[in-house]
């Protein structure tokens, strides 16, 4: 069974559609990263995916349910650009943040000591246990997303979505990340990740989707660079812009 | 309920006559000060979560349509000879007022303070409107409302706040975890399974009948600062949520009790002299947050210092 199964997928917020018969599969152990212009419903299929909105036609399916209406929930994790930026004078420690993951497991009940446990062994597992009493507004970008990662290993979930996480990492950080998702990857979570860097998604995912309102392709990364669709979906004139770069 | 209020009475007049407080032997002041505690416990619970969700408006909003709900009150029992407690119609109001903020900003997808600033202003509106349709009783009454008085603080009033006070600590106790979650990342939380719309709509709720309780010793106009003040300065101070939510409460309790024996002291309004007392340990802490980080940046930059010639001889 797939972790993930779109098929014929449609979708628009107004009369206009945002994605247009979009079907992909996603495998357990898979390290998937989708690219695609601004506005080419990438945030939209993740969320889609994660079941957030429901489709105009086609289905989309987690863990073989329908998304929508999926309950296993501690079995998805989910980091997006770093929250932070709108609540930025909110008091609250890493090691607060990283519970949260145990949250889905815990409902309405306490928080107990293997609760605890997890989130010290997920702050340990992403190389920032030392900073599990900080309050979170003080870390760095690369920090912030490390913690947030830590938040989806602290619920122990089978899936991590990420949606352009190394947006405000500086470029060293951004390395040291994505070796982190390849570890993570390698110890067998699986990875669907929306990126604009293209240049990244090529050097470490498995597979490349490239996305724009429909997917122009799915393969692996080798094989996206030996092809056209960089410019056939992103068009002319973005290709020469600078992001874009393929050595 | 009754005997329950008679002996905190008991107790307080106990430990005024050990310390000779005079303000502590009228009946009057016992309900002010219980009312004051729970208030500075509630608010400041239900603020914390709204603070950093950056709604600090609705209390005002809230506070404002409170206002029309006892001018409703007050109106139908004038026209119709009734006595409903203004209370109740205000606590009634301030829940329609609530749920109309967040049908405004489902149904239009305006930002939430432009519906809070319609529904507020609606609130007001309607308030002053129903005043003057009935001018010569209301008027008299309202001004109590508007901006509080501790002599009005009946029995029963203290009993209705010592419900709500349960039913708010209680509700805040079972969800305060998702209650965090939707509070510091909603999408997040979307993802994890909880329904962010509903618990929006209990916090919401919530702040009403916060808003509602605080109202007859702060006064309408000012409830909204226990609400936001005392939170402002915590997060100033704490480095956890559970720190803040801690601190919000003990800046709060200081603000309410120092404000009542001021206000008891001097013969001024219990409201304006509690916010200004709040807003007087916000400054304070400000201050010594500020402090704070600086002597932590400072003990960093130290620990740099001594670092450095160590690596430099290791390398």
């Amino acid at each position: 069974m797939p972790l993930v199964a779109v098929e014929n997928l449609t979708f628009g917020y107004t009369a206009h559609p945002v994605l247009t018969d979009v079907s992909l599969t996603v495998d357990s152990g898979e390290y998937v990263g989708m690219i695609g212009p601004n506005g080419s419903g990438k945030s939209t299929l993740l969320q889609l995916i994660l079941g957030l909105h429901t489709p105009d036609e086609g289905t989309v399916r987690l863990f073989g349910q329908p998304a929508r209406e999926f309950v296993d929930r501690e079995r998805v994790g989910y980091v997006a650009q770093d929250v932070t930026e709108n609540t930025k004078e909110m008091p609250i420690t890493v090691e607060e943040v990283v519970l949260m993951g145990r949250f889905p497991r815990a409902g309405f009940g306490r928080i107990t000591d293997t609760d605890r446990d997890q989130a010290r062994k997920a702050l340990e597992t992403v190389g920032i246990d030392d900073l599990a009493d900080r309050r979170i507004t003080t870390l760095s970008g690369g920090q912030r997303q490390r913690a947030y990662i830590a938040r989806v290993l602290a619920g122990e979930a089978d899936l991590l979505v990420l949606d352009e996480p190394t947006v405000g990492v500086d470029a060293e950080s951004v390395a040291a990340f994505f070796d982190l998702l390849g570890e993570l990857n390698e110890a067998g979570l699986t990875v669907l990740l929306v990126e604009h860097d293209i240049g990244a998604v090529l050097e470490y995912t498995d597979r490349v989707l490239c996305l724009n309102r429909t997917i122009y392709f799915d393969g692996p990364p080798a094989e996206f660079a030996d092809s056209d669709v960089l410019e056939r979906a992103y068009g002319a004139s973005i290709h020469r812009g600078s992001e874009v770069t393929l050595s | 309920m009754l005997w329950l209020l008679e002996r905190w009475g008991d107790v307080l007049s106990a430990i005024g006559e050990q310390f000779g407080i005079q303000m502590l032997q009228y009946g009057f002041m016992h309900r002010a000060i219980l009312v004051g505690i729970l208030i500075a416990v509630m608010a400041p619970l239900i603020g914390t979560f709204l603070v950093h969700r950056q709604l600090a408006l609705i209390g005002d909003a809230l506070a404002h349509t409170a206002f029309a709900g006892v001018a409703v009150g007050l109106f139908v029992n004038a026209t119709l000879g009734t006595g409903i407690s203004p209370y109740l119609t205000a606590v009634v109001v301030a829940m329609i007022a609530a749920f109309a903020i967040e049908v405004i900003s489902e149904v239009t997808d305006a930002y939430n303070d432009v519906s809070m600033a319609i529904v507020l202003s609606t609130g007001f509106a309607l308030g002053t409107v129903l005043i003057s349709l009935n001018a010569g009783g209301l008027a008299v009454g309202i001004n109590q409302y508007l901006f509080g008085n501790l002599a009005t603080v009946t029995s029963q009033n203290a009993i209705i706040l010592v419900g709500l006070f349960v039913v708010v600590a209680a509700v805040v106790g079972i969800t305060y975890k998702q209650l965090l979650y939707v509070t510091f990342d909603e999408t997040a939380a979307r993802v994890a399974g909880l329904n962010v719309r509903w618990y929006n709509r209990l916090m919401s709720v919530l702040t009403a009948m916060v808003v509602v309780g605080a109202m007859q010793i702060m006064g309408v106009i000012l409830v909204a600062a226990m609400l936001v003040v005392p939170v402002a300065g915590a997060a100033q101070l704490a480095r956890s949520f559970r720190e803040a939510l801690l601190a919000s409460v003990i800046l709060a309790e200081l603000a309410v009790l120092v404000g009542i024996t001021l206000s008891f002291h001097y013969e001024t309004t219990a409201g304006g002299t509690i916010v200004l007392v709040a807003v007087g340990i916000y400054v304070a802490a400000v201050l010594l947050g500020k402090l704070q980080s600086r002597r932590a940046t400072e003990r960093t930059a130290a620990a740099v210092q001594d670092d450095e010639p160590m690596s430099l001889t290791d390398d």
